[in-house]
């Protein structure tokens, strides 16, 4: 761990009551991440991804159960007084949501929404907060920024609106943007542009961003870092170009051939992981993907493989029959 | 190959929707008449018109004329001007006892769908006790108890209309709590008060002045049972309910002195039904879509 290190994740688990039983929708994650530095979360829905950015915003329903560490800027945010967390929000940690049809109020003008969060902040003046709103919009590429202020979320489109919503995540030159599937609601050409203005914006203001998402896709060119998660684990995490160049983890394999490929043939059958994830009230005692592994054996079914180091030890997998040693064994 | 045919007919593309045209005939009318008889109630000591309690003995119950428009009462006071001085007492009560439910209601149903938990319980539960005593009874008891006066009379029915505020309030609130615009306000650092003032408030107050319409029309029918029993204002000041009280007495005789306060009661609390409910139907569907 270096000086660099701006927020670092450490053993979290949140648990959280339910009728049925106690649901573990986080199971003990370390994560760390650098000044500037960019992390893709993955995994499908329901594997806890969420979850974990709430844990880390301390944002969490009422009654979950946080556990662990979540170091950000040298502060516990665990141990952080109400009020300290809260002046941290937005000022240094910033959220982008998924869906921007409802992470806008929808009664309040895009200018109110932006100007009440920079004078909560930056203590500016209506003038200087009118000025650096309409400079945040043109910055994530809204035109005619002046007419929007007076405008309402509901006469924007929803690429439009994710745009605000990121001006609004970006007013306070946060050091860390949590975008929780920021993509996810809009469509494909919508995604890229939003997704490439994360990025410049990223670089411009030298901020860190954790990019959650279920698409390997979105992660593979935009991330330093990938953290694939299954059942609340992370099962695999490795420098981005290591783990598309050389995957370790069966499920992360079958994430990746889940994806829809522009040289396959027409008409050629989507791979889809079988079965479902395991219900996270009822943990299984072995590893969590074995049921739907195509690579599992006996041992899978007993035993929870924990995360070791690959070739490099910032290549992590949590499996005891990562998938380079099938080949070998096939050869 | 077979295009697709974009243009669109004309006509059709020139009708802009119009909000006015929507609310319709019946909306406006009802606009005008509130307005009508606000002007008239506001203005009711400058309009030249005979004082509403200076009997004149010799002209008991007379019809329509030059000089009693609406003929005279019982007692032989003008009948339009106490109609019109009814009014203010009438839309006084009717306006500020809503205006107590609507403030006390609506803060405590916000806080309750917000914070949730015990509170919400001892608010629910408390609101539950006011509503499960008849209404009308305890209105009576409080104000044969405190006195008449407009002061006791509105105090007693605001305090009546609490509990259907706080739970209008309520249940907006406990929707749109969940929204994920109040998590994303509080990634930005939003105290509890901004949440509740800034983010919730402005869309509570929709279903909630709607519904603070149609209490001002309960209320003026509350009020006018309340006066019809002899517990409303106390004479000589006239109100509607007083009114049809007194006429009462002379059904017989000149039905009118019963029934012309009835119409403007009948009028004014139609209209503000008529005005809540649209206004209602307008939010409502904004509120599923969003």
């Amino acid at each position: 761990m270096t000086d660099n290190t701006l927020l670092s994740v450490e053993d979290v688990a949140v648990d959280l009551p339910t009728p049925r039983g106690n649901l573990r929708a986080v199971d003990r994650v370390n994560l760390t991440l650098g000044a500037g530095q960019t992390l893709g979360v993955v995994g499908e829905s329901g594997c806890g991804k969420t979850m974990l950015s709430r844990a880390i915003l301390q944002l969490l329903p009422r009654k979950a159960k946080l556990s662990g560490r979540v170091m950000f800027d040298g502060q516990d945010l665990l141990q952080l007084s109400p009020e300290k967390l809260r002046k941290l929000r937005g000022r240094s940690l910033a959220v982008v949501f998924q869906d921007p049809m409802t992470s806008l109020n929808p009664v309040l003008t895009i200018g109110t929404q932006l100007i009440e969060t920079l004078q909560e902040h930056l203590e500016l003046d209506d003038a200087t907060a009118t000025r650096r709103s309409i400079e945040l919009l043109a910055a994530v590429g809204i035109p005619a920024p002046e007419q929007r202020l007076a405008q309402y979320p509901h006469q924007l489109s929803g690429g439009m609106r994710q745009r605000v919503a990121i001006a609004i995540a970006l007013s306070c030159e946060p050091k860390l943007l949590i975008a929780d599937e920021p993509t996810t609601a809009l469509d494909v050409t919508i995604q890229a542009q939003i997704l490439d203005l994360l990025a410049r914006e990223q670089r411009r203001r030298h901020m860190a961003m954790i990019i959650i998402t279920h698409d390997l896709g979105v992660v593979a060119g935009r991330t330093d870092e990938v953290a694939v998660m299954y059942a609340g684990r992370v099962v695999e995490r490795a420098p981005t170009p290591a783990l598309f160049k050389k995957m370790r983890m069966p499920y992360t394999e079958a994430l990746l051939a889940a994806l829809p490929r522009l040289d396959a043939a027409p008409h050629t059958p989507l791979p889809a992981i079988s079965g479902r994830p395991p219900d996270p009230t009822r943990p299984l005692q072995g590893c969590s993907f074995s049921p739907r592994c195509r690579y599992a054996v006996a041992r899978c079914q007993t035993e929870k493989p924990a995360l070791q180091a690959a070739e490099t030890s910032a290549h992590q997998f949590a499996c005891f029959h990562p998938i380079e040693t099938h080949a070998e064994a096939g050869a | 190959m077979a295009t697709l045919e974009l243009t669109i007919d004309e006509g059709v593309a020139a009708q802009p929707a119009k909000r006015g045209r929507r609310l319709g005939l019946l909306f406006w009318l009802a606009i005008g008449w509130m307005i009508f008889m606000f002007a008239v109630a506001i203005l009711a000591p400058v309009l030249p018109l005979p004082s509403p309690t200076d009997m004149d003995m010799l002209e008991r119950r007379a019809p329509f004329s030059m000089e009693h428009w609406l003929g005279t009462d019982g007692l032989g006071r003008d009948e339009l001007s106490r109609l019109i001085h009814g009014a203010r007492i009438s839309l006084v009560v009717g306006l500020c006892a809503p205006i107590i439910g609507l403030t006390l209601g609506g803060a405590l149903g916000m806080l309750a769908g917000y914070f949730r938990g015990r509170f919400e319980s001892l608010v629910v539960g408390s609101m539950d006790v006011l509503l499960a005593f008849p209404p009308l009874i305890l209105a009576l008891a409080v104000t044969a108890f405190l006195g008449q006066s407009i002061l006791n009379l509105t105090f007693i029915l605001g305090v009546l209309g609490i509990p259907a505020f706080m739970r209008v309030a309520r249940a907006a609130t406990l929707t749109l709590a969940r929204r994920e615009f109040v998590i994303a306000a509080q990634a930005l650092g939003a105290t509890h008060a901004r949440i509740l003032l800034r983010e919730l408030l402005p869309n509570v107050i929709l279903p909630l002045f709607a519904f603070f319409l149609l209490a001002v029309a309960v209320t003026i029918v509350v009020e006018g049972a309340l006066s019809f029993l002899g517990l409303g204002v106390p004479p000589p000041i006239s109100s509607w309910g007083t009114m049809i009280g007194e006429g009462r007495e002379s059904l017989d005789v000149a039905p009118r002195l019963a029934f012309l306060p009835a119409a403007a009661m009948f009028l004014t609390v139609l209209s503000f039904n008529l005005v809540g409910d649209t206004l209602r139907a307008l939010t409502d569907p904004r509120q599923g879509a969003l």
